[in-house]
């Protein structure tokens, strides 16, 4: 299985094209960045968060027709969530959406650039937000580990 | 005689992978040569040969494999030397690669060489190789890291190193000789001449130039010069470093161990005689018996035959890219300063997904930042789409990426 071209569908491109959620938020309450070193692709995730909700959540950078789709995904999923249920947001919550389940091991990682970003955001807010620390390296972890 | 355009057709039969389909039955076309290049049967038969008949260690046993071993090995650097026009055997040094080869320069030379305050001198379009050892360098040293950059039409601009030689702190100037990104062919002369004027000593990085057109070490001037075997038809994990003799000689060794010593005693030992202190360890015998196989058989071609196949191959790959609308080609388009390497974007679709739609049809292309950073921030790109040429593309390779394109404009509503 190679993945393509079947894998650029109608809403991959859409999403690429116009990507949701796209921008800045000035007075976030946590921000994140990082990238793939082999491919470039570079996203950083702006969040709003009051009563242990994401009020609102934006992200810019650059990067590839799946990488901007998966990341468009990523912020319609969480924005609105309780921070318990961001945490347990898993890969295949944003693979499914766009039907990339199979997606070849090379491109994993543009698919899932923004989760990680996200659960390190996360960490990073609870991080210095929390006064109960237990339990927030998981965080680290998964994100770590995704891929 | 053959006509060039027959010998070249002939070429694709010595390569087996030529001939294998890939993803939906699709004929393979290898785009990626910048990067590595495929290998003929002479190449492939050398090597198993050497580990089916002769596979032994060298420079020590007596026995009749050890002797044809070391021959072997031995012949292989005379045909590499012959290939590049070095005089002299004692300057050229096995290493992994042109990666090894510039660390190499970079400890053994650069550290007892550098000091606090001292410039070291590279480019805007340098491979990572060329850049991050002399950044490990320049950090543990106190010194400094210069770019002499790149204009437009993707030449570098001297006045930049007239500027930096002008301080009379330069101690070492480095350059490839071919971008891997745009395949600007480096004006090496003119860069030497302002050097040895100046009393600096050179580096070229000959990864991209050496298997793609004539090199002449002995005219060219430089004092340090490396190449890989893997991007000139030979076997990944083999390259040279040449390094002048007089410079050689005020070099500490690189790594300690087997092959490299005279004598050791349990305090002190004394090296071996050029090239071997700087061999030391069992070296990887095998593939360069290889590369010499590769040395034989770009001799036969003709490296001034490959430089004009690459030539005419190009310039029609500039000519039809030229054509599809929304496609942007970066460097110069002008054919004698740049070789078969086409860094492009095809309208706002991302490199990375360009490779692999155009992938289902058996295309290798390159996508990303080829090493190349630097350069990307120049270009104020994040990737480029990258095609590559060797002796074994034709037109028709041309004509199936050009193809493969519609699909991708197809895909993405262009």
């Amino acid at each position: 299985m190679s993945g393509g071209p079947d894998i650029y569908h109608e809403m991959i491109v859409d999403y690429s094209r116009n990507p949701i959620n796209y921008g800045e938020i000035e007075n976030h309450d946590v921000t994140f960045h990082d990238s793939n070193p082999l491919c470039g692709d570079s996203i950083d995730i702006d969040m709003k968060i009051d009563d242990n909700k994401v009020t609102d959540i934006k992200f810019h950078g650059k990067g590839c027709a799946i990488c901007m789709a998966c990341t468009s995904v990523l912020t319609e999923i969480t924005k609105g969530k309780s921070l318990d249920d961001v945490r347990k947001i898993e890969k295949n919550d944003v693979l499914s959406e766009l039907g990339l389940e199979h997606l070849q091991a090379v491109r994993i990682k543009c698919a899932l650039l923004s989760l990680k970003v996200l659960k390190s955001a996360l960490y990073t807010y609870l991080g210095s937000n929390l006064d109960d620390k237990t339990g927030i390296d998981t965080l680290k972890t998964d994100a770590e580990n995704l891929y | 005689m053959q006509s060039t355009e027959s010998l070249f057709e002939n070429i694709r039969k010595d390569f087996p992978i030529l001939t294998r389909k890939v993803r939906d039955n699709k004929s393979l076309v290898y785009l990626d040569n910048a990067s590595t290049t495929q290998k003929p049967n002479q190449v492939i038969d050398a090597i198993t040969d050497y580990y089916r008949n002769h596979n032994a260690n060298i420079h020590r046993a007596v026995y009749a494999l050890a002797e044809e071993s070391t021959e072997a090995y031995e012949t292989a650097r005379d045909k590499i030397a012959n290939f590049v026009n070095v005089k002299n055997r004692q300057e050229l040094i096995f290493v992994r690669g042109t990666t090894e080869a510039i660390n190499l320069v970079a400890y053994a030379w650069g550290r007892p060489h550098i000091n606090e305050g001292d410039i070291i001198v590279t480019t805007e379009y340098e491979h990572h190789s060329n850049i991050v050892p002399w950044q490990l360098l320049t950090q543990e040293k106190r010194a400094k890291l210069e770019y002499i950059g790149m204009d437009d039409d993707g030449q570098l601009i001297l006045d930049d190193l007239d500027k930096y030689l002008a301080t009379g702190k330069v101690k070492l100037v480095t350059f490839s000789l071919m971008s891997n990104v745009l395949g600007t062919i480096t004006d090496a002369e003119k860069i030497i001449e302002k050097c040895k004027a100046a009393g600096v000593p050179t580096l070229i990085d000959g990864a991209q130039a050496v298997p793609h057109m004539k090199v002449d070490l002995d005219t060219l001037g430089c004092d340090f010069f490396a190449f890989s075997g893997h991007k000139m038809l030979a076997p990944t994990g083999i390259g040279v470093l040449w390094v002048r003799k007089s410079v050689l000689q005020t070099m500490s060794p690189f790594h300690g161990g087997g092959d490299m010593i005279r004598e050791v005693h349990k305090y002190e030992t004394t090296w071996n005689d050029l090239p071997y202190k700087f061999e030391a360890g069992t070296p990887n015998i095998a593939d360069v018996i290889g590369f010499g196989a590769a040395i034989d058989y770009l001799t036969k071609i003709g490296m001034d035959n490959v430089r004009q196949h690459e030539i005419e191959l190009t310039k029609y790959a500039i000519e039809e890219f030229s054509k599809v609308p929304g496609l942007k080609i970066y460097g110069t388009k002008d054919i004698t300063k740049r070789g078969g390497v086409i860094s492009f974007n095809f309208a706002d679709v991302h490199p990375h997904d360009v490779a692999q739609i155009i992938d289902e049809q058996g295309i290798a292309l390159r996508s990303g930042h080829h090493c190349a950073q630097v350069l990307m921030e120049r270009l104020d790109v994040a990737a480029t789409s990258r095609a590559s040429f060797y002796i074994y593309n034709t037109k028709k390779d041309v004509d199936a990426l050009i193809d493969s394109l519609n699909t991708v404009a197809k895909v993405f509503k262009l």
